[in-house]
């Protein structure tokens, strides 16, 4: 046993490392006005709209595997049986 | 420094000096193959060499063009850093089937034709089972099995195409063929299997992770890889293929959420990445397919570094599910940082590998105004950053403390880690050296500030999704459960299936005994017994009617004649004579 606390069990690191992230998500957001586009597709130049694809694509997809489990899930030794 | 021997070769015959080596000269010569192999790669010119003659065919061990060359770069560099993390290891076995396995990935690069590509391949198919198996658990053991077996069915299949090809064409050439007649679409789908294309592609997330935790740096980039470049020569802009990649890209994500092996986990990323490999080999343009043969390059460098912090993390603790670890960071700082790099190339975060090489892939769908494929890649490149690049380090290095308090690996695997992921950022921040190798000319800059914010953009508000939902706790807990997949059919569904035969045949087996062999041939040995003796009692009593016997002493000779019937005492004659008239009888019928 040699250290048992790291960097992110302070309380005050997380909470920077949380201001951060999110100070991090509201500059990419107010760049995205003044940016030059030319994308294959009109929808890639309105601005944030990668923002608002990533984080539906990511909710979809937890939301979508929690269904999924439901079908799918098995006891460890299924296949042992 | 030239090597006058088939890359594929220097490997496979260097193989057989392992096993009499010791120490750091063994260690040496391991190390020094790769680089040979790599040298062989570089030194031979464009054009067909190693060529000869076999029973009237023109065999060729080294059709060397810039695409050959690049993948040959790519297999000898992860063979290097392979060997590098894998020093440690005392057992030969394994040493000599990821150099044969090696050996045989280069050996179906070079291959200009498809009698060479297919001893290669069938090599590579068993050389890469050595190193499931040496993991030597009884789980490892039957994973190997099914292995071999998928892939000694994949093989035949791929064999079966060539065959048809040959008689139909007469050509066995290594290079475009086309979808068109049964040949070229058994060949597609001998490739497919080793491709991993669903749903032929449960035998990777069921092998890899019972892989050894060197071995499966090894399995992570050959297989699948070169069957992405035999795709490339012979089916590049097959369309079929815009839509199975896309959906390969898309299939295998919902399950990495809920896989529990990290490496399982691992698997199913893999199979997601040759997705968008897949779809660039479909779309067939200059750009795309420089993106599909620049993101293989890629992916085997980040996808062997993530599997070397598995498996790094597996060595130093025994462990490897999600259920088992967390918190690692504390104490194998140095593997959390290169697991780190390896999950940022292959989320494709900017300065970072996957970065420079996948945006080429999605940028040719969106060139040709692919709408759906353009956005199945975007909504499959946001999931691959939820289950590559968060779920592998959070769950190993973050989350909850396990309270596990391991030391970094040996110096030989952050060695290999640190140079895999030295690559990995190198690549991303300066990727003009893999554009120049490419095989098409490159005219592609990916750092523009529109798609440097947009990819931005696309993978932190995926992360603040994970960020909320994991807080929410609506993210599904991990828990040690098995997850069906398609492997279903041939583990449950085979079982089923052998029951079932077993079950019908043997019932068959036991009714036609019971008919044929009990009653028929009984029935028959009496017919033959008693019908003689029958006929005879029928019309010899008549005989002697003729002849005036009569009373009493016709009954006796009723008796006399029944018993010599039944002890099969009556005379040769009488019983020739019944027998012949038979044959009137039916003569006269007829």
């Amino acid at each position: 046993m040699e250290r048992k606390t790291g960097w992110f069990d302070k309380p005050e690191n997380f909470k920077l490392f949380l201001r951060l992230f999110f100070a991090g998500l509201g500059l990419l957001l107010i760049v995205d006005f003044f940016l030059p586009k030319h994308g294959a597709f009109p929808w890639e130049e309105t601005p944030c709209f990668f923002a608002a694809y990533g984080y539906i694509s990511f909710v979809i997809l937890v939301l979508a595997a929690r269904v999924l489990r439901r079908f799918i899930k098995r006891d460890e030794d299924y296949y042992d049986r | 420094m030239t090597v006058d021997l088939p890359p594929g070769l220097v490997l496979i015959c260097g193989a057989a000096l392992v096993p009499l080596l010791r120490g750091r000269l063994k260690q040496g010569w391991l190390l020094l193959l790769p680089l040979l192999a790599m040298a062989a790669v570089h030194t031979v010119p464009e054009g067909n060499h190693w060529t000869f003659g076999f029973l009237g065919y023109d065999i060729v061990l080294g059709h060397v063009d810039r695409m050959a060359r690049v993948f040959g770069y790519i297999f000898g560099l992860t063979a290097f850093i392979g060997f590098l993390f894998s020093l440690h290891v005392k057992d030969d076995l394994q040493h000599m089937a990821a150099l044969v396995y090696a050996g045989s990935a280069l050996g179906v690069t070079f291959a200009g034709d498809f009698f060479s590509l297919y001893v290669y391949w069938e090599f590579m198919a068993v050389a890469s089972t050595f190193l499931i198996l040496a993991r030597k658990t009884p789980a490892a053991r039957a994973a190997a099995l099914r292995y071999i077996l998928v892939h000694l069915a994949g093989g035949l299949v791929l064999l079966a195409g060539i065959l048809i090809r040959l008689s139909e064409t007469g050509r066995l050439d290594v290079d475009f063929i086309g979808l068109g007649g049964p040949g070229s679409w058994l060949i597609f789908l001998g490739i497919a299997v080793n491709a991993a294309i669903p749903p032929l592609h449960p035998w990777l997330k069921d092998a890899y992770p019972e892989g050894t935790p060197t071995g499966a740096v090894f399995l992570s980039a050959f297989t699948t890889k070169s069957a992405v470049y035999l795709m490339a020569r012979a089916y590049p802009g097959a369309e079929i293929l815009i839509w199975l990649g896309a959906f390969m890209t898309f299939y295998p994500v919902f399950f990495a959420v809920l896989e529990n092996d990290i490496r399982g986990v691992l698997s199913y990323s893999l199979i997601n990445q040759v997705g968008f490999m897949m779809c660039g080999i479909g779309i067939g343009t200059a750009l795309s397919l420089n993106g599909t043969i620049s993101h293989a390059f890629c992916h085997i460098l980040y996808k062997a570094l993530l599997f070397m912090a598995a498996g790094s993390v597996l060595h130093v603790t025994g462990r490897i599910r999600c259920t088992d670890l967390g918190g690692l960071y504390k104490t194998m700082p140095l593997t959390c940082l290169f697991c780190i790099v390896g999950a940022a190339s292959i989320s494709a975060f900017p300065l970072f590998s996957g970065f420079v090489s996948k945006s080429m892939i999605i940028s040719a769908a969106g060139y040709h105004h692919m709408i759906t494929i353009w956005l199945i890649l975007q909504f499959a490149s946001a999931c691959v950053l939820e289950h590559a690049g968060i779920k592998v380090p959070f769950f190993m290095f973050f989350g909850h403390d396990a309270g596990i308090r391991a030391k970094e690996p040996p110096l030989n695997m952050l060695l290999a880690m640190g140079l895999a992921a030295f690559l990995c950022v190198f690549l991303g921040v300066y990727p003009q050296p893999l554009y120049d190798i490419l095989p098409y000319p490159v005219d592609y800059i990916p750092y523009t500030g529109a798609h440097v914010v947009g990819q931005l953009q696309l993978l932190m508000f995926g992360a603040l999704a994970f960020t909320l939902l994991i807080m929410s706790g609506i993210y599904p807990a991990e828990m040690r459960a098995v997850n069906l997949d398609t492997d279903w059919f041939y583990r449950v569904g085979g079982a089923r299936f052998h029951g079932f035969t077993d079950r019908a045949l043997n019932r068959l087996n036991e009714v036609c005994e019971s008919i044929f062999v009990d009653k028929a041939a009984a029935g028959l040995a009496r017919v033959s017994k008693d019908v003689p003796g029958r006929l005879v009692r029928l019309s010899l009593p008549a005989w002697w009617a003729l002849r005036g016997i009569k009373g009493k002493e016709m009954e006796e000779k009723k008796e006399d004649l029944s018993r010599d019937a039944q002890e099969g005492r009556l005379p040769a004659g009488l019983g020739l004579l019944m027998g012949g008239l038979v044959f009137v009888v039916c003569f006269l019928l007829a």
